[in-house]
C-alpha cells in the first residue's frame, strides 16, 4: 500500500468519525463517576492527572484511583501520552551464534485503547499539531500514530487560568474542542460532557453515561467567562508576512531574547508542541535496543557534525531556531497558525525568565516595520 | 471496544515502518584512499524483494545501519544503472563509521532507504552538465556519471564536464573508473590534485576553483552545474561558476547535517523551514539562498 493510500484512509476515517456523531450533551452525576471509570477500565487503560509532590503530573490510573480535577494544569505536558519521552523501537541480538543475529525485530508494545481524562484544551490542540510532523503524506511515524489512534482525549475545560495563560490569542482556548473526542466541564455536582467524535461516544457508552442533557448554555457561558479571565495575550498577525531572512538576521533582537538563556531545554522539555527526538543504540550484553528519546534544540550536540562543524554552535542560534521554529517556519510551513498553544509552561518553568509572549511580540513588531518599509 | 479495534488492526497492517532498515550483507571492501581512511562498501540485500523496494536515484541517500552501534547518513555510491548491489563509499570519522571500517566480508547490517531528492535527472534531459567535485564527496557524482554514460541513458543528455580533484593523487576515489572515464570520448574529464611529486601524474594539477574557471564550458540556460564537495571547494568555485555565466538556478548542490531519522521527523537537520534529509539532500543555489543557511 503506497504512502498517498493511507494518507486517504487516514483523512477519511478522521472525518466520518466527525460527520457521524450529532454534536451531544450528556450529564454524569459525580455519584456516578468512579462506577463509570470502573466500567470504562474493563474496556481501557485510564490516565489522569495526579498529584505527586507540589505538581499533577499524567499517571496511569489504577483500580480505585480516580483523576484529580484540581489542578490548573499539569507540570509536564500530556504529548508524552502518544509519545514517551524514551521508547524502544527494536530489539536485536549481538550474539553472533544466533540465527537472527544482527537483525532488528519490532519490539511488542500495548496499543490497547487507553483514555486519558482531564486533558486540558491546549494540550489537545497540540497533539493535533504534533501530528502534521509525523503524520506525512510521505512517512507515517508507526509508533506515534498506532498509539494517537489507540487513545481517546477527554478534555477538562478550563474555568480557572493560570496568569501565564495565553491560549486566546495562541489558536486556542480554554473550551477549544480540537483535538479532543469529549469535553468536559464542571458543573457543581455534575459534568456535563459535550461528545465531539465517534471515539468519544464509544467511550461515554462504555462508561454507562448515555443520560442527554440540556447545557448548552452551561458550555457557551463557562467559555466567555473563562476566556475573559485570560488576560495576557500574543500578537501574531504579521509573522505570517515577515521576510524570513531578514527576521532571522536580527542579530540584536536574538542578541536581547538569548542573553540570559543557560540552555537548560527546560522548555523544549515541558512543552506540548516540541517533537525533536534522538535515535540511540543501548546494549546489555549480547542484547541490544534501538530507541528514541526525547532531543532539544537547545543542546549543541543536535546539531554538531563529526567534523565539529556546528551549524548552530552558539547559544544565540540555537535560540533563534526555537522560536523562528515555533512562529515562523512551522507558519509558513503549515498555513496552521504558530506552533504555540499558549499553554504556559516554559514561561512558568524558565529558570531565566525568557518568556515565549514577549518574543512572539517582538517578532511579530518586527514583523510590521518589515512589512511598512516593503510598502513605503 | 470492538468499534475501536478493526480500526487499530488496519492501520497496524497499513504502516509500513520507515525506521526498519532492511537486512544486508557486506560483499566486498575496498580501501580507496592512501591514508586508508576511506573505505567502499558493497551491500548485497538479504531479501531479494527487498532490493527491488530500494528504488533509488542518483543523488539519494541512506542509513547504515549498525546494530548497537547506530545509523549514519551516507550518500549512495553505486548506480540506479547497477544490480544486484548497492554500495558505500565511508570516510572513518564517527562511532559508527569506526566500527563499519572494522567490519568484514560477510557481515550483517542494515540499510534504511532510499531517503531525501535527488538530482532533477528529468529536468537536466537534453542539457549539459557540469559535475564539479573533490575529495570524498564525490560518491553520488559518481553515482550520477555512472548513470548518466550509460548506453540507455548517454543520448539523454548534452556535453557532460567533470573536474574531479583531490588533495594528492593517492587520495582520489574510484581510481580505475577514472581513468576508463578519461579513455572515453563522450565525457569530458578533468582530475586534479593540489599537489604531487609523482613524475608520472598525467593529468591536472591544482585546485578544484581554477581548473574549473580554465576546463568548465560557459553557463548558459542550456548548461547546469552540480557541486559536491567540502565547504571550502564550494565557497571559492561559486564566483567561479558565476563567472563562467552559471545563475544560481543552475547551479545545483547536495547538503549535508547531522541526521538521525532521515524522514523529516526528528527535527535537527532544518535549514530554516526546509528539511535537509526530506526536503534536499539536493537544492539549488537559488533556494539555498532563500534559507538561513544553518548547515
Amino acid at each position: 500500500m503506497d504512502s498517498h493510500r493511507i494518507n486517504q484512509l487516514t483523512h477519511q476515517r478522521i472525518n466520518q468519525s466527525r460527520r457521524d456523531t450529532d454534536m451531544k450533551i450528556v450529564a454524569i452525576d459525580k455519584k456516578d463517576w468512579e462506577k463509570g471509570l470502573d466500567r470504562l477500565r474493563e474496556a481501557y487503560r485510564l490516565i489522569g492527572p495526579v498529584k505527586e509532590d507540589r505538581y499533577h503530573y499524567f499517571r496511569e490510573l489504577p483500580q480505585g484511583q480516580a483523576p484529580d480535577f484540581d489542578f490548573f494544569n499539569t507540570r509536564i505536558s500530556a504529548k508524552e501520552i502518544v509519545y514517551p519521552q524514551s521508547e524502544d523501537l527494536f530489539e536485536y541480538t549481538l550474539d553472533e551464534t544466533k540465527e537472527d543475529y544482527h537483525l532488528l525485530k519490532e519490539v511488542e508494545k500495548d496499543y490497547s485503547p487507553k483514555a486519558v481524562l482531564g486533558i486540558r484544551p491546549c494540550d489537545a490542540k497540540a497533539v493535533e499539531l504534533v501530528k502534521l510532523n509525523f503524520d506525512t503524506d510521505d512517512y507515517k511515524d508507526p509508533y506515534w500514530l498506532r498509539a494517537w489512534e489507540a487513545t481517546t482525549f477527554v478534555g477538562l475545560a478550563c474555568d480557572s487560568p493560570c496568569s501565564t495563560c495565553f491560549c486566546t490569542t495562541a489558536g486556542c482556548g480554554p473550551y477549544h474542542e480540537e483535538g479532543l473526542d469529549v469535553l468536559l466541564a464542571d458543573d457543581g455536582d455534575r459534568y456535563v460532557a459535550k461528545v465531539l467524535t465517534e471515539k468519544g461516544e464509544n467511550f461515554m457508552k462504555a462508561a454507562g453515561w448515555t443520560e442527554g442533557a440540556e447545557a448548552e448554555a452551561r458550555f457557551e457561558s463557562g467559555k466567555s467567562a473563562a476566556e475573559e479571565k485570560i488576560v495576557s495575550t500574543v500578537s501574531t498577525e504579521k509573522l505570517r508576512s515577515a521576510d524570513t531572512l531578514a527576521l532571522h538576521g536580527n542579530e540584536e533582537m536574538w542578541e536581547d531574547i538569548s542573553f540570559s538563556c543557560i540552555n537548560c531545554g527546560t522548555c523544549t522539555f515541558v512543552c506540548p508542541t516540541c517533537w525533536c527526538f534522538d535515535i540511540q543504540d543501548e546494549v546489555h550484553g549480547k542484547q541490544g535496543r534501538r530507541m528514541r528519546n526525547w532531543d532539544s534544540c537547545m543542546f549543541p550536540i543536535f546539531t554538531v557534525h563529526t567534523t565539529g562543524h556546528n551549524p548552530r554552535g552558539t547559544k544565540l542560534q540555537r535560540v533563534r531556531q526555537r522560536f523562528m521554529h515555533k512562529l515562523k517556519y512551522f507558519v509558513d510551513k503549515y498555513d496552521a497558525g504558530i506552533m504555540c498553544v499558549g499553554c504556559g509552561r516554559c514561561v512558568q518553568q524558565c529558570p531565566v525568565n525568557i518568556d515565549i509572549r514577549r518574543v512572539c511580540d517582538l517578532m511579530d513588531r518586527y514583523g510590521a516595520t518589515d512589512a511598512c518599509a516593503v510598502e513605503g | 471496544m470492538s468499534a475501536l479495534s478493526p480500526a487499530i488492526q488496519d492501520r497496524e497492517e497499513l504502516v509500513e515502518n520507515p525506521y526498519l532498515p532492511y537486512p544486508v550483507r557486506i560483499d566486498d571492501i575496498v580501501v580507496e584512499t592512501e591514508d586508508r581512511n576511506l573505505k567502499t562498501f558493497k551491500f548485497v540485500f538479504l531479501n531479494e524483494q527487498d532490493e527491488k523496494k530500494f528504488d533509488y536515484h542518483a543523488g539519494q541517500f541512506a542509513e547504515l545501519s549498525i546494530p548497537g552501534k547506530g545509523e549514519i547518513p551516507i550518500g549512495i555510491a553505486s548506480s540506479p544503472v547497477e544490480k544486484g548491489f548497492v554500495m558505500f563509499t565511508v570516510n572513518k570519522a564517527g562511532v559508527v563509521t569506526t566500527h563499519l571500517h572494522n567490519m568484514k566480508v560477510g557481515d550483517i547490517m542494515g540499510i534504511r532507504g532510499p531517503l531525501g531528492n535527488w538530482f532533477p535527472w528529468e529536468m537536466l534531459e537534453g542539457k549539459n552538465v557540469l559535475l564539479v567535485g573533490g575529495g570524498f564527496a564525490f560518491t553520488t557524482l559518481r553515482s550520477s556519471i555512472v548513470y548518466m554514460i550509460d548506453p540507455a541513458n548517454r543520448s539523454k543528455f548534452g556535453n557532460i564536464t567533470v573536474v574531479y580533484g583531490a588533495r594528492t593523487p593517492g587520495m582520489l576515489l574510484y581510481k580505475n573508473e577514472l581513468i576508463e572515464w578519461e579513455k572515453r570520448d563522450d565525457i569530458d574529464m578533468h582530475i586534479t590534485v593540489d599537489a604531487t611529486d609523482d613524475p608520472d601524474w598525467k593529468y591536472n594539477v591544482g585546485f578544484v576553483p581554477p581548473v574549473t574557471e580554465e576546463k568548465a564550458p560557459q553557463g548558459d540556460e542550456n548548461t547546469y552545474a552540480i557541486v559536491c564537495g567540502p565547504p571550502i571547494m564550494i565557497k571559492f568555485t561559486q564566483p567561479v561558476l558565476e563567472k563562467l555565466g552559471y545563475t544560481h538556478d543552475r547551479i545545483i548542490m547536495s547538503l549535508e547535517n547531522r541526521m538521525k531519522c532521515g524522514i523529516g521527523m526528528c527535527g535537527r537537520c532544518n535549514i530554516g523551514r526546509e528539511l535537509v534529509c526530506k526536503d534536499g539532500p539536493v537544492f539549488t543555489l537559488e533556494q539555498i539562498n532563500q534559507t538561513p543557511r544553518e548547515y
